[in-house]
């Protein structure tokens, strides 16, 4: 139980949260980080655990549908715990100080441990089904997050456009995912898919479920076409991008990938698209970041590139590659989140994020400069910063690619070239250069606001300096989850100098040019200009925009207001089914006979039938409605003559009222002037023939044939044992199906209220619809 | 619709038909009767003192809110389901009592009795709910 303790316990504090902010106001962020400090010194005890064998867990959820709450600890889960928890608590001490009394940190904190405990809850997730409810929360916290400044146009768009493009990626997924279970015989568990996974490569559901679970692991981690709702997300909170939209959440795509390698991996389709779309989305964020000035949508952009790199080694699936993804996730996921909180400090304290109105920045933010600057070389892949071993081994695991390794590199050193000049346009120059730039009055806002980021710069140098213990206890675990077997991973700071290495330093060349060429971008980013359906922002707005005219045109089709068109719908689909089911019968058997019929009964027969052409032939409403009347209570007689004594009032009663409010509403309408066309009432006539004669039908079938065993015996014989009446009638009603009587009672309450709410509506249209209500209560009072 | 017969009818004839309903309703278990043709009844009541001596007199007549009366009526229907999930049975389950009372000896009463009385009073709310607000819209000239 102690993985589901321990994300019921952060839910919990998600509760807590606006309760201990409002009682501990600025002290809320150290408190509540304690929290996820505590889990990430809790995960470090666990891994030694791990390496042996995964922890598992399994507590029944619905056990009907296969689906629990079962959790798996390997090293792939110990890795990503590791960075939620630990990143998680550095997060919050910064939003504790970043959001300083704002008058909505407690609801803040409230979303973000909510956000955490999802985020754990799918890393963690053993069952697929689990995992995709985990996955579904984080895109809602994550909607709740980036729309945290509500009042803002631009927020809520960013939140819906979030929401939207991975809620849609999260059904693809969940479809997948079911395919995947379908594959492998039913079994939604992890572990014992793993067992499973030639099954599930020779089914033809593979190809299906590979491209829906693509579908749901790219849109979340912003791979192109998708990475355009990541550059949007920028307009949450800062701390929000540090954590979520950048070191955590839009890596649940690429865990996913990882974790899929073992079962979906390997095959040629897997190897192609996911390579292909890490390539592509590398390229596209770093060329677009480039062009940016301001500083969360530079690092938006490189993010963007960052993730493709990632689903690009994933794609390559040698074991090199899984290595240098592990590796560069660490990397990535330390440098990116340092400097997005530095950015938000720059903000906060200098009142711009506007790369060209910064400088000098190091002399008064002294610490936030030693950590942008620390996490800005990293990025660059300076050694001896954790960063130069990761693009050392990205670069060693493109070379020795399967295919196309050339192409792989080329465009790789591309990206990081450009990320390289992104880096120094975050992290080095604001901070160093162009001193004459520095705005007035920026100072260090206190430790809350760079503790975060000096310790994540920190953990890029220390880890760069002593790469053995990452590689020994976090990578080795984590590869060998993904890999499906064990591995050796020895991380070195120093290879010697070979052709890897002069890789790292042309690009390093490469990359201080283009920072040197960054006006001309610029420059040329302006000019260009898509057309707007060629974009994918274009399609999206495109796709959201024509959404209300779909729904206008769907509703005249469906709600023109017409009473007669829905009912003409009703019965002919009606029609059609029961005729289709009365067709598909061998032979129709029924006999009948007319022997011992009573002359009354002839006579009433007569009697409704003369009604009933009164009905069609009446020059008045009123006269029709009479003649309506007298069908009714001819029934009644029929229900008399055949002892449904219950029925019989009931029916005398209700065609009584129904004549009084006909009467009613006649009185209202205006005199029958116009009668329909002659194709309209042939057309009707045709209808109510058909529907007559196949309702007949039915009726005499259902007296011939018997499907089930009936059960009228049953509730002759118990109504008066168990239900203490003689009415059987009543006793089913009341007693036997009463669960079905309060559900009638309740509709024909909610049909009152409707009925109500049309005619006071009507009565209302000309004096002030707004105040609806409230003139009711008026009236009601004074009746 | 002023007419004097039917006005005094109304009068005496609209307590009698209501006493009537409630008849219908108690002894529905047994015979037919009900909470539904008791409510129907009772309404059908309301709604004949209603067009002979208007809508006004007959709200007054009611005291209570037909729209109150259907969710009393749902309310009252609903708790009757309550005693049985109480006893650890499957919600709605018919529960009995008989207390012995002196001149009437064993009275069967039962939670089906209870919901069938929130079927009367939610017909009753039903049927006046819309009947007066049709009659209301009607001096309006819709």
């Amino acid at each position: 139980m102690q993985f589901l303790t321990i994300i019921l316990l952060l839910f919990a504090v998600a509760a807590a949260a606006p309760v201990v902010v409002r009682f501990t106001r600025d002290w809320s962020g150290w408190l509540l980080a304690l929290f996820p400090a505590g889990l990430f010194v809790w995960g470090i005890t666990r891994l030694p655990d791990v390496a042996a064998a995964p922890l598992l867990e399994r507590v029944a959820w619905i056990p009907s549908l296969g689906v629990s709450l079962s959790f798996r600890f390997d090293g792939l889960s110990a890795l990503f715990f590791l960075l939620i928890t630990g990143i998680g608590a550095l997060v919050v001490i910064y939003a504790g100080g970043y959001l300083k009394g704002a008058p909505r940190l407690g609801r803040f904190h409230a979303f973000l441990f909510l956000f955490m405990a999802a985020m754990l809850g799918l890393v963690l997730s053993d069952n697929l089904i689990a995992l995709f409810v985990f996955w579904e929360l984080t895109s809602i916290t994550s909607f709740l997050l980036i729309g945290y400044n509500h009042e803002s146009v631009e927020s809520r768009r960013s939140a819906l456009q979030a929401l939207l493009v991975t809620g849609a990626g999260g059904l693809a997924l969940l479809a997948g995912l079911i395919l995947i279970a379908a594959a492998a015989g039913g079994t939604f568990e992890f572990s014992e898919l793993l067992q499973r996974a030639e099954q599930v490569h020779a089914s033809p559901l593979y190809t299906p479920a590979l491209f829906l679970v693509l579908l749901g692991a790219f849109t979340k981690s912003a791979q192109a076409p998708f990475h355009f709702w990541l550059p949007g997300a920028m307009a949450a909170p800062a701390p929000v991008s540090a954590y979520l939209h950048s070191a955590t959440m839009v890596k649940a795509g690429v865990y996913l990938l990882a974790r899929m390698t073992p079962l979906l991996g390997g095959s040629a389709e897997w190897h192609y698209l996911v390579t292909f779309a890490g390539a592509a989305t590398m390229l596209v964020g770093a060329l677009m970041a480039f062009a940016q000035t301001d500083l969360k949508r530079l690092l938006a952009y490189s993010t963007v590139s960052a993730l493709g790199m990632l689903v690009l080694l994933i794609g390559i699936g040698t074991d090199l590659a899984a290595k240098a993804m592990l590796v560069f996730l660490v990397v990535h996921s330390l440098y990116k989140g340092a400097l997005f909180m530095v950015a938000g400090s720059v903000d906060h304290e200098a009142g711009t994020r506007d790369v060209r109105r910064l400088g000098g920045l190091l002399r008064v933010l002294p610490f936030t400069g030693a950590a942008a600057i620390l996490a800005a070389l990293s990025m660059t892949g300076f050694p001896p910063l954790l960063g130069f071993i990761g693009k050392e081994l990205m670069y060693e695991a493109k070379l020795q690619a399967p295919a196309a390794a050339l192409l792989l590199l080329a465009s790789g050193v591309l990206a990081n070239a450009a990320n390289i000049a992104v880096a120094l346009i975050v992290g080095i120059r604001p901070f160093l250069a162009a001193r004459e730039r520095r705005p007035a009055g920026v100072h260090e806002g206190g430790i809350a606001f760079w503790i975060g980021p000096l310790l994540m710069g920190s953990m890029g140098l220390l880890f760069g300096l002593f790469p053995d213990v990452l590689g020994e206890v976090l990578i080795e675990p984590a590869a060998a989850a993904v890999r499906a077997t064990q591995l050796d991973v020895d991380l070195a700071l120093w290879h010697g100098v070979n052709l890897v290495f002069l890789l790292s330093v042309f690009t390093v060349v490469l990359g201080v040019l283009l920072f040197a060429l960054r006006r001309l971008a610029r420059r040329f980013a302006g000019r260009v200009r898509w057309p707007a359906l060629l974009t994918p922002t274009g399609l999206y707005h495109g796709a959201v925009g024509s959404l209300p005219g779909a729904a206008a045109a769907t509703t005249r089709l469906m709600q023109n207001g017409s009473l007669r068109s829905y009912l003409v719908t009703v019965i002919v689909a009606v029609l059609i089914l029961l005729a289709r089911a009365l067709l598909s019968l061998p032979a129709f058997p029924v006999e009948w006979t007319l022997e011992g019929v009573a002359l009354y009964e002839y006579g009433l027969v007569l009697l409704i039938i003369a009604a009933t052409v009164l009905v069609l032939v009446a020059r008045t409403r009123l006269v029709a409605v009479a003649g309506l009347g007298v069908i009714g209570f001819g029934v009644s007689l029929i229900f008399i003559f055949y002892s449904a004594p219950d029925l019989a009032i009931t029916q005398i009663l209700v065609e009584t009222l129904t004549v009084i409010i006909f009467v009613l509403v006649v009185a209202r309408l205006p005199q029958l002037r116009k009668r329909s066309s002659f194709f309209t009432r042939l057309r009707d006539g045709t209808i109510a023939l058909a529907s007559g004669a196949v309702v007949t039908a039915l009726a005499l079938l259902a007296a011939e044939v018997q499907f089930r065993p009936s059960i009228s015996g049953f509730f002759a014989e118990n109504s008066l044992a168990q239900g203490f009446g003689r009415n059987v009638v009543n006793v089913i009603l009341v007693d036997f199906r009463a669960l079905d009587t309060l559900g009638e009672i309740t509709v024909i309450a909610v049909a009152a209220f409707g009925v109500y709410a049309l005619l006071k509506l009507r009565r209302t249209e000309d004096e002030i619809p707004d105040d609806l209500s409230a003139s009711d209560e008026g009236k009601e009072e004074s009746t | 619709m002023s007419s004097v017969i039917l006005r005094i009818a109304a009068r005496s004839l609209t307590p009698l038909l209501s006493l009537a309903s409630l008849f219908l309703l108690l002894r529905g278990h047994n015979a037919p009767g009900g909470g539904f043709i008791g409510g129907l009844l009772a309404a059908s009541a309301i709604a004949f003192y209603a067009m002979a001596l208007g809508p006004a007199p007959a709200r007054r007549w009611l005291r209570i809110v037909p729209r109150t009366l259907l969710a009393v009526g749902l309310l009252v229907a609903l708790s009757a389901g309550l005693p049985a999930l109480i006893a650890g049975r499957p919600f709605l389950t018919g529960m009995w009592w008989h207390p012995e009372l002196p001149f009437i000896g064993s009275l069967p009463l039962g939670t089906p009795l209870w919901f069938d009385l929130g079927v009367y009073l939610a017909v009753i709310g039903f049927v006046l709910t819309i009947f007066f607000a049709l009659v209301e819209a009607e001096g309006e000239g819709g």
